[in-house]
């Protein structure tokens, strides 16, 4: 079982976050973005949330405004992909505190450093939302204390990726 | 200094038009290429990661990928942090300027703090090459022994990576990866069993050795499924979904085909299959997991009735999730209990016509499966029932199933015709080539239907809106079976009568060329079709002389060919017209068959795009007055031999005709004598060839190759390859056809320059694959006297590796001293069969190299099948320097991609 790709698409289809984590040239990534966002924001709601696609399958769900999408093999477990989803979307959820679309359009960088504490190698690494919210944290910590040991510069870079 | 991150993301959502949102970005590269100039480190940080958002709007940023490298190689956590996620975000795998970041992951990867090394890990597993992996393999092996649990989770995962990178690894991980399954940590124990899993996989003593710790993952999941409430991993009222999906894949691998493992884990999946609840996602998951399992592990009866019966209540449940998951696993329970399944049928039946396309698939698949002789009439009826209302994009495949079907259940022909003719009257054209070429051996096979068929077709035919298949079909059987529709031959009982004149007949016909939306195809089955009338309906030969005319000015060289040299026959040779255009002698249906079977794989070199079958249909959809085997040929031979004084100089198309049937004073001598030498020349074969008389073959050959319209009989009968309509014919094998690549081609060659022995095992080889009238005419050029002379070129091995061999042989074409084809022949020297395979080549400047298409792409185990290829080579240097060649192979085993590499210096000389 592997997730070959990760994608966080609105309902306008722009893309929110993209993973790779099978090789896709950059051609094909967007190719795969535009294909996938006309099959999946196309599709009723009460369809089911798998689609066939190339060989592979797009396990999608839909979270207010956006539109999550993992591709996994044929073979794989359809249902727990579901559930990684919407895994990673409850750890999104505590961190932001009810996040919505525009807290992953400015904070982008953050919903990435999430995702790899969810996912290494397309694999999931930990099923504790929990800790998953400690280590982040702890991190999150980490910066905060370089920026106030670093003065005014350094204050300013962080800044930046706020 | 440029803006924050915050308001370049403001602009670029504020602008209105995509003009606008590229000249902000425009503008945001720009001030980001003179700060990356500049070397600026104060805000490279921001710098970055700016570029990533720019990059996920899906601008180009590679100017900014050094920066990322700058950003991991510094101290800080905050700089790595950002630099880490450019590197996974803006590079992939297949970038050099990966290999450069290799040191500093090394670095950090034995760094002290925690979340350093944790960036390091994830980076690597996430975009890793195989170069990378193989030289951190050790660190990350190292780090799965690491007192911290969150380095060996990530560890674990990166191994992951690692071995798929890298399969020979497996050994190396094996046993620390035994030892992380009696880890505490839950997230270490994911990854744990998912590297087992993956370990297992790739390797036989990875999974002996895994299967001593059945015990072991029983207690595991035993544990997760007794245990009460665990609030940290809790989901929906289930403790860890996510751990027991994986102990349970991981089960399933170590279960099969080991009763013994199977026996000590059927008590735990019983247990999973009737505690777990069904009423969340999580638990269907589980369960949905489970039953795989069971179903792929060594039979215990009474588990399995339990993993259909929660198949059963998925195949019921309202939630479309629930339902497409019970259809796939049921294909695959088809197989071991198909019973069971009928029971749905109804049901299933049901989800064909689901207004979800996924649902739609998954039945249609199951449907498929299900179809047995005793259920086919009904199935069929209610799936063509179907096919009438279905979406038109589901029509194809819903299409090329029932067809599947139709043709391996009917239970008599007479009813598999009837449905062809239902599904080909559908609207679209969705009947696929193949099947269409095997409805027509069947029909060609089953005298007693003639007549009956072609006027069911007729009769469909009146409401005809466009279906090129069936325009096609009807064209083919009322140009061979015309007659019926008129005389009523062989009407069946209870048949309909029907009174239908040759006007009538040839109005079909009429209606299908004038039709805008008949292809060139179609165009071209028309105008056999009319030659053919035209001896059977000579009432109408006027008219259809009028109707094959217009196409004399076609765009279409396929079809004007047709046209002119049709004409020719009609206007010209009125005399041998009426043998000419015979019914096309019965298909041989299994060799058809067996074609059929194994024709993908081993197509004509010539024709890999359509990996179709080539054979006898081909010919016979052509509908041309082919030399369908020797007889017909001789019948040729001699009643031209009546005709030998039609002396006409050889100058015309038509005239060819004539001249290949031996009209030509010169070949007819030879044609009363030794009708083999005559069948070779008509195929412009054996002319130069040393010892058949040279007064007479000399003559025939050249015009035959330089006449652009190839004016010979054959030609007449199979025109050029590209247009026709069933794909590689007899075309090629003319002699005509420009690439050489057909097999009659190198025959062709190899009566010229002689060929090494090999050149002749090679043939044998090929043989099987070209069409049964292809094999009597070989047979009579074995027979004929190619004596092969001994200086050859040997055949040389290009490259041998444990897995696979290339072996060129060399075809020098006389004349030009510096061209070679290479026939390249690649063989599976292991036991797995490869797919996607891709030969490359590449050469000095002083040689030109071109590459015809091979003949497949996937090479079967154990030397089961070759793919054989042609390489053409002009050394602009012959004489001077000799042949040299770099190859690059690449294909997949079992989904693995596999890259070899070599250099050939061992050419023969003199080429």
């Amino acid at each position: 079982m592997t997730i070959h790709f990760v994608l966080l698409i609105s309902r306008q289809g722009k893309v929110r976050l993209t993973k790779w984590y099978s090789p896709y040239t950059q051609k094909e990534r967007t190719k795969v973005i535009r294909e996938l966002s006309g099959v999946i924001l196309s599709r009723g709601p009460k369809l089911c949330n798998f689609v066939e696609w190339r060989g592979l399958k797009v396990i999608y769900k839909r979270y207010a405004s956006l539109y999550f999408c993992m591709c996994i093999d044929a073979d794989d477990n359809e249902l727990e992909t579901l559930e990684i989803i919407h895994h990673f979307v409850e750890i999104l959820d505590r961190y932001f505190g009810n996040v919505c679309e525009l807290d992953l359009i400015f904070n982008f960088h953050k919903a990435y450093y999430i995702l790899d504490e969810v996912l290494i190698a397309g694999e999931l690494q930990e099923s504790s939302k929990k800790s998953v919210a400690r280590v982040i944290a702890a991190q999150d910590t980490l910066i905060e204390n370089a920026k106030e040991q670093a003065g005014s510069l350094s204050n300013m870079i962080a800044q930046a990726t706020k | 200094m440029g803006t924050r991150l915050r308001d370049m993301i403001r602009a670029v959502r504020a602008c209105k038009t995509a003009a606008e949102e590229r000249g902000v970005i425009a503008k945001e590269c720009a001030n980001l290429r003179n700060s990356f100039k500049e070397n600026d480190q104060d805000y490279r940080h921001r710098n970055v990661a700016k570029l990533m958002f720019i990059h996920m709007l899906g601008y180009p940023t590679h100017f900014g990928q050094m920066e990322c490298l700058k950003l991991i190689a510094s101290g800080g956590f905050p700089e790595k942090r950002i630099g880490y996620l450019g590197l996974m975000l803006l590079l992939d795998e297949r970038q050099e300027v990966l290999m450069l970041v290799t040191n500093s992951l090394k670095n950090d990867l034995n760094h002290g703090n925690q979340f350093i090394a944790g960036l390091a890990l994830c980076a690597l597993g996430n975009i890793c090459s195989a170069e990378m992996a193989r030289d951190l393999a050790p660190e990350v092996e190292k780090l799965l022994h690491n007192n911290n649990s969150y380095i060996r989770k990530k560890a674990a995962l990166c191994s992951v990576r690692i071995v798929r990178k890298v399969p020979d690894l497996v050994e190396y991980f094996t046993n620390p990866a035994v030892g992380l399954l009696t880890d505490k940590h839950h997230g270490v124990l994911i990854a744990g069993v998912k590297l087992c899993t993956e370990l297992c996989q790739g390797s036989e003593a990875a999974l002996e050795q895994m299967r001593k710790q059945v015990q072991t993952l029983v207690r595991i999941l035993k544990n997760l499924v007794v245990s009460g409430y665990a609030p940290e991993y809790d989901v929906g009222g289930i403790t860890d979904p996510f751990l027991q999906i994986r102990i349970l894949r991981l089960l399933r691998l170590v279960g099969r085909g080991d009763p013994d493992s199977s026996d000590v884990m059927s008590d735990i999946l019983a247990q999973v299959a009737t505690n777990t609840e069904g009423n969340k996602n999580a638990g269907n998951a589980i369960l949905y997991e489970c039953v795989l399992t069971i179903m792929a592990i060594e039979g215990i009866g009474g588990l399995r009735v339990l993993a259909i019966n929660i198949l059963g209540r998925f195949l019921a449940n309202r939630d479309n999730n629930i339902r497409y998951v019970a259809l796939n696993t049921l294909v695959k329970v088809v197989s071991v209990d198909t019973q069971a399944v009928q029971r749905h049928r109804t049901t299933i039946v049901e989800c064909v016509k689901d207004s979800d396309v996924s649902i739609r698939r998954r039945a249609l698949e199951l449907v498929y499966a299900l179809v047995n002789e005793t259920n086919v009439k009904t199935l069929t009826k209610e799936l063509l029932e179907y096919l009438k209302v279905s979406d038109p994009e589901f029509k194809a495949d819903l299409t090329a199933k029932i067809c599947s079907l139709v043709q391996k259940f009917a239970p008599n022909k007479q009813w598999y015709i009837d449905q062809m003719i239902l599904v080909m009257a559908e609207p679209g054209n969705h009947v696929r080539e193949e099947v269409l070429r095997t409805l027509i051996v069947v029909i060609s096979n089953a005298p007693e239907l003639h007549g009956y068929t072609v006027r069911s077709l007729f009769r469909t035919m009146q409401h005809w809106n466009g279906q090129e298949s069936l325009a096609q079909v009807t064209v083919w059987c009322i140009g061979e079976y015309g007659e019926m529709l008129v005389n009523h031959l062989n009407e069946l009982e209870g048949e309909e009568p029907l009174t239908v004149t040759e006007s009538d007949a040839v109005d079909v016909i009429e209606t299908v060329m004038k039709d805008v939306r008949s292809s060139s195809n179609t165009q071209a089955f028309a105008l056999t079709a009319l030659l053919k009338l035209s001896s059977r309906f000579p009432s109408n030969t006027q008219r259809i002389k009028d109707m094959i005319k217009p196409h004399k000015g076609s765009l279409i060289l396929e079809l004007q060919q047709r046209s002119i040299e049709f004409g020719a026959i009609l206007n010209r040779h009125e005399n041998i017209k009426a043998t000419l255009v015979e019914r096309m002698p019965v298909l041989d249906e299994a060799t058809y068959n067996s074609k059929k079977a194994d024709g993908a794989g081993m197509a004509l070199p010539s024709d890999t795009k359509r990996a179709t079958p080539v054979g006898g249909p081909d010919i016979l959809a052509n509908g041309g007055p082919k030399p369908e085997t020797t007889n017909t040929l001789i019948d040729l031979l001699n009643l031209d031999a009546d005709e030998t004084p039609a002396h006409e100089p050889r100058k015309s198309a038509g005239d060819h005709l004539l001249s290949l049937l031996g009209a030509d004073p010169l070949a007819s001598q030879n044609a009363s004598t030794n009708p083999d030498n005559v069948l070779m020349d008509i195929l412009s074969l054996g002319s130069p060839a040393p010892t058949t008389g040279p007064s007479s073959s000399t003559s025939l050959f050249p015009p035959a190759a330089a006449d652009p319209f190839g004016g010979s009989l054959l030609d007449v009968a199979a025109p050029a390859a590209p247009v026709d309509p069933f794909g590689a014919s007899l075309a090629p094998a003319t002699g005509t056809a420009p690439r050489k690549t057909s097999l009659l081609d190198e025959l062709d060659v190899s009566s010229t320059v002689p060929q090494p022995p090999r050149k002749a095992s090679l043939l044998d080889d090929l043989g099987p694959t070209i069409p049964n009238a292809n094999n009597s005419l070989l047979d009579g050029l074995d027979s004929a006297p190619i004596v092969p002379a001994t200086s050859a070129y040997p055949t040389i091995v290009a490259l041998q590796s444990s897995g696979l061999k290339v072996l060129f042989d060399f075809i020098k074409p006389p004349g030009n001293p510096q061209s070679t084809t290479i026939k390249a022949s690649y063989i599976n020297l292991s036991s797995n069969p490869y797919t996607d395979f891709i030969f490359q080549a590449a050469v000095p400047k002083f040689l030109q190299l071109q590459l015809e298409p091979a003949s497949g792409s996937v090479l079967p185990a154990s030397g089961g099948g070759l793919i054989t290829q042609s390489i053409n080579l002009t050394n602009t240097m012959h004489g001077q320097k000799s042949l040299l060649m770099k190859l690059r192979i690449i294909y997949k085993i079992n989904g693995q991609d596999k890259v070899e590499q070599g250099q050939v210096s061992n050419f023969p000389q003199g080429l």
